[in-house]
């Protein structure tokens, strides 16, 4: 029988599994296509969700660049975005439906392509194998079947953006009725159709990709390996896939039922409605049916976004201040906590939807617990920097950067979570400001961070380290000079989505820092177009790296060579002696994790 | 014109920092890569100094700047409430803000790479951890006490003295319903709905309770000191009653009637002398996306004084009247009386079916 799966595993595959016999030179002979499209190697995978999000970040940055002239210059024009928008713009000036259309896909694109696709996407592709000891996935193919799906879910929704009514402009959330009825919205044209249809071959995708991330975790480390021996990035990356495969399913019914709702006279969303003098014959069904399928998906799916982040974060901050991550342990049971209270809040979404009170309660106390084993993560952080010898390479610096908005953003939630607060800072830009900093800004450092440390193993060379600072920098600063002062037009009531506010007696007092907001953004948006050309410029001409262990760091992937083939390891894949973190250790910088124990050696 | 000097000054600057970022490489290089990483460690942890001392700085200045723009005091009981637990939220996390932040900075630069100094092996400590589990759990214990006191106090049941007044919003107006004098709100089925037929809101006439309830758009009228229970609807998609001055705020949803309640504690004129103001005016904002003119969903509310109130609502006509001149009272009566009983007819059917 394991014969059998064996044969069959290296027929799927067309590369050895047998460890001992493998040597890694037996891939000269792979074509173009096989090589760098259809590849079935898990790094090639990797980089190519990589590139992919970093495509679909550029488009989502610039639609909130597009919006945030709007709300920086109401009523101004810009005729190069009639030349670029046509209809959309007409006289330079962006329409409500064009508004909605672009915060909508800023939306949809960020979270799911860049942040999930983008970041779980790519380093749980990359680093998996390489940090636990295999020659690649569990199932390559059904790997490579998982990036295909993400590049038509993709296609789907970039077609979606070129259709005459538009995409999607009901919100990244996507409520029904809005986003049910044409009539109401044009967004809820075709447009809705297709974005659903693209999400729902999106979350293919991520079952494809998360079942094979937990399988391989589970059974493939090598020799040694123990699961308590595992890199923080290896545990964050596990908790990642199955709050994806646990809770992307029910955002999948969700999506079915409202396709059905729109395209099959179904009333599970829909009730006593009257569109536009249209009285609709629906009725017994719940809109707030569909916001309960989506946020149990849309809270898990903010850890999704998160918890890689977080497991990069602690690991590259552990290499860089040379010293263990402080408190392992309580890291990997606060990653857990996390894991399992992230299914059990998602009403806090909810508080002003009529819930009723007594379960708005009860997830009052559920969030709020989120908040122990954050600020257990963070104070852990911080105790790793103290007494440190931190060296501050890019990766590290955007390290940092992250938990200083970890820390900001997740503050700020404490307010979102009382519901007593939410009242009144619900839909607010209150909560625009929360979730950019915690959640997207955050989760962005988490993976510049990320790429910066694990570029020379994924290219063979290094990004330019003067263009890193000045786009850490620049990014930092201007996050918070965004941010911050945002959260002031929440407090001030103003509401979300709000494009302009001239109507308004209460909330027109903030001309100049919405004009502020937008120039920043602008300059923040043109420092990312410089990492991005920094990135693909070092892919081809980079400075070249010239040791195995650039970092210095215990870890697995740096025992492989600078360019490693397709199988990892030249020869056997080394063992594991000890946990991922000896740093500082009897004197010594560091101790790879293929060290056996020595005999003089103390405990830890 | 202009975005074309903005994009050409912004490649422009793009290629002169590409060059230098190159050129910074080479230089490296010659160097010893060991010692310029060294020199750019010092530069780096230098910054975290300034950052830190600048930050705090401007989150003073950013607080003076703006704290004078948010709104001033609630103008709600609930409101009160509401803010206190706004503030007693904002101190524990203004002392955990600050406390962390310094620290994530302070040690960056203060550990920063060494050669005199060595990284200290310290992987974990039960004791630490221990502190840092239960502080927070000690304090988050008590925002989630004083949240969840307020929260029932808040979405508990109005008190029976209260006013109640409908609300239902549709693309994109605000659409008001008094009870009229027998304090009662009538049936209603959305299929009645048929503005041509003065039927803004579906009631069924049939139902006597109807028969005195007023309709209104654009401009609600509370009375102050006095609770209102607001039950809340939607016609076409979800919409949301903000009240930012009192706030308040609650979904409403088309199919499923929604309430809340709070106690306006000035009238608009008051306000208006408190803030100087002679054009304040309170506003309802919509606060769930509802489509393209989301932005633009405005409603006001006139808090004044009962008699005010009870003059103002003197001169409104029920909307059955409305529907149904010949019924006015006030009016002469009306010789021929079948025609309204045929009108009548369709109503009741449809409405008795219900």
């Amino acid at each position: 029988m394991s014969e059998a799966m064996h044969a069959h595993v290296e027929a799927a595959t067309g590369h050895g599994v047998h460890h001992d016999e493998h040597n890694g030179h037996g891939h000269h002979h792979q074509s173009f296509v096989s090589k760098y499209v259809f590849s079935m190697d898990h790094k090639t995978i990797g980089k190519q969700f990589l590139i992919t999000g970093i495509v679909w970040a550029i488009i989502g940055g610039l639609f909130s660049v597009l919006f945030r002239l709007q709300l920086g210059y109401p009523g101004q024009t810009f005729p190069i975005l009639e030349t670029f928008f046509g209809h959309w713009a007409e006289g330079g000036i962006i329409k409500p439906e064009f508004y909605y259309a672009l915060v909508t896909m800023h939306g949809t694109v960020l979270v799911f392509f860049v942040l999930t696709a983008g970041l779980s996407g790519t380093f749980a592709n990359f680093l998996i194998p390489l940090q636990i000891g295999a020659r690649d996935m569990a199932s390559p193919f059904i790997n490579m079947l998982s990036y295909w799906f993400f590049f038509l879910a993709s296609v789907v929704m970039l077609a979606s953006m070129f259709v005459q009514t538009g995409p999607a402009s009901g919100g990244w959330t996507m409520y029904p009725p809005l986003s049910a009825l044409g009539q109401a919205n044009d967004g809820s044209k075709i447009g809705a159709d297709l974005w659903l249809i693209s999400m729902a071959l999106f979350i293919v995708s991520s079952l494809l990709g998360g079942l094979n991330y937990i399988s391989t975790i589970l059974n493939m480390r090598t020799k040694g390996m123990s699961m308590t021996r595992l890199p923080l990035t290896i545990w964050a990356l596990f908790f990642t896939a199955v709050l994806g495969v646990l809770s992307f399913p029910v955002l999948l019914s969700g999506a079915v039922l409202l396709l059905f709702d729109r395209n099959l006279g179904t009333s599970f969303f829909l009730s006593d409605i009257v569109v536009n003098g249209e009285i609709l014959p629906n009725e017994g069904g719940s809109a707030i049916l569909y916001q309960h399928l989506f946020w149990f998906l849309g809270h898990p799916e903010v850890y999704i976004i998160l918890l890689p982040a977080m497991g990069m974060v602690s690991e590259i901050m552990s290499v860089n201040s040379r010293k263990p991550i402080f408190g392992y342990m309580a890291m990997l049971g606060s990653l857990f906590a996390i894991a399992i209270l992230a299914f059990l809040v998602w009403a806090h979404h909810m508080f002003v939807t009529g819930l009723n009170p007594f379960l708005g309660s009860v997830f009052v106390l559920l969030t709020l617990l989120i908040a122990v084993p954050s600020a257990i993560k963070v104070f852990n952080w911080l105790t790793t920097l103290w007494r440190g010898n931190i060296r501050f390479t890019p990766g590290m610096l955007f390290a940092i950067g992250f938990v200083s908005l970890f820390i900001s953003g997740g503050l700020t939630g404490i307010f979102l979570g009382n519901s007593t607060i939410d009242i009144h800072l619900h839909d607010t830009m209150f909560v625009v400001a929360h979730f950019h900093i915690v959640m997207g800004v955050a989760s962005m450092f988490g993976m510049f961070a990320g790429i910066y440390h694990w570029f020379p193993k994924m290219f063979g060379r290094y990004l330019n380290t003067t263009l890193a600072y000045l786009h850490f920098w620049v990014t930092l600063i201007g996050a918070y000079l965004i941010f911050w002062p945002m959260h002031y037009q929440g407090l001030a009531g103003i509401p979300r989505r709000y494009l302009d506010k001239s109507g308004w007696h209460s909330f027109n007092q903030f001309g100049d820092l919405d004009k502020m907001i937008t120039v920043v953004s602008v300059v923040v948006f043109a420092v990312q177009l410089m990492f991005v050309f920094n990135f693909f410029y070092s892919i081809f001409k980079g400075r070249k790296v010239t040791s195995t262990n650039p970092w210095g760091a215990t870890t697995l992937e740096w025992t492989t060579p600078i360019n490693p083939g397709h199988g990892n390891w030249e020869g056997e894949i080394p063992e594991v002696h000890r946990w991922a973190y000896d740093y500082a250790k009897d004197g010594r910088d560091f101790i790879p994790q293929t060290e056996p124990i020595g005999n003089n050696e103390s405990a830890h | 014109m202009q975005t074309f000097f903005i994009i050409a000054i912004l490649t422009l600057g793009f290629l002169v920092t590409f060059q230098i970022a190159k050129a910074s490489e080479y230089v490296a290089v010659l160097r010893g890569e060991e010692r310029s990483r060294k020199q750019s460690n010092k530069i780096n942890g230098f910054m975290m100094l300034i950052f830190l001392i600048v930050g705090l700085i401007g989150v003073f200045y950013c607080n003076e700047k703006l704290k004078g723009k948010i709104l001033g005091a609630a103008d709600s009981d609930h409101g009160v409430y509401i803010d206190r637990m706004l503030y007693i939220t904002l101190a524990l996390t203004g002392f955990v803000f600050f406390l962390t932040q310094i620290a994530l900075f302070l040690f960056a630069y203060k550990y920063q790479e060494s050669d005199k100094r060595k990284a200290y092996y310290f992987p974990h400590n039960n004791k630490l951890e221990l502190i840092w589990t239960v502080i927070p759990a000690i304090t988050l214990t008590i925002l989630v006490g004083f949240g969840i006191f307020y929260w029932f106090r808040i979405t508990g049941d109005a008190p029976s003295n209260s006013m109640v007044v409908e609300v239902t919003g549709s693309q994109f107006k605000w659409e008001f319903r008094y009870p009229g004098k027998d304090g009662v709100l009538g049936k209603k089925y959305f299929k009645e709905i048929n503005d041509a037929k003065s039927n803004p809101l579906g009631q069924i006439w049939d139902d006597p309770n109807n028969h005195d309830d007023v309709y209104a758009t654009g401009e609600l009228h509370l009375v102050v000191n006095k609770p209102v229970k607001m039950v809340i609807g939607a016609k076409d998609v979800i919409h949301d009653v903000g009240l930012p001055h009192f706030r308040m705020k609650m979904d409403a949803v088309p199919g499923t009637p929604t309430t809340m309640w709070f106690t306006p504690t000035k009238t608009t004129k008051e306000k208006r002398i408190e803030t100087g103001d002679p054009e304040f005016v309170y506003e309802i904002s919509c606060d769930q996306m509802c489509g393209k003119g989301h932005y633009s969903m405005r409603g006001t509310i006139v808090v004044e004084t009962q008699e005010e109130f009870d003059a103002w609502m003197a001169s409104q006509k029920p909307q059955y009247v409305r529907a149904f001149p010949e019924k006015d009272p006030s009016a002469k009566p009306v010789a021929d009386t079948l025609k309204p009983v045929a009108q009548l007819a369709p109503a009741m059917t449809t409405g008795g079916s219900h």
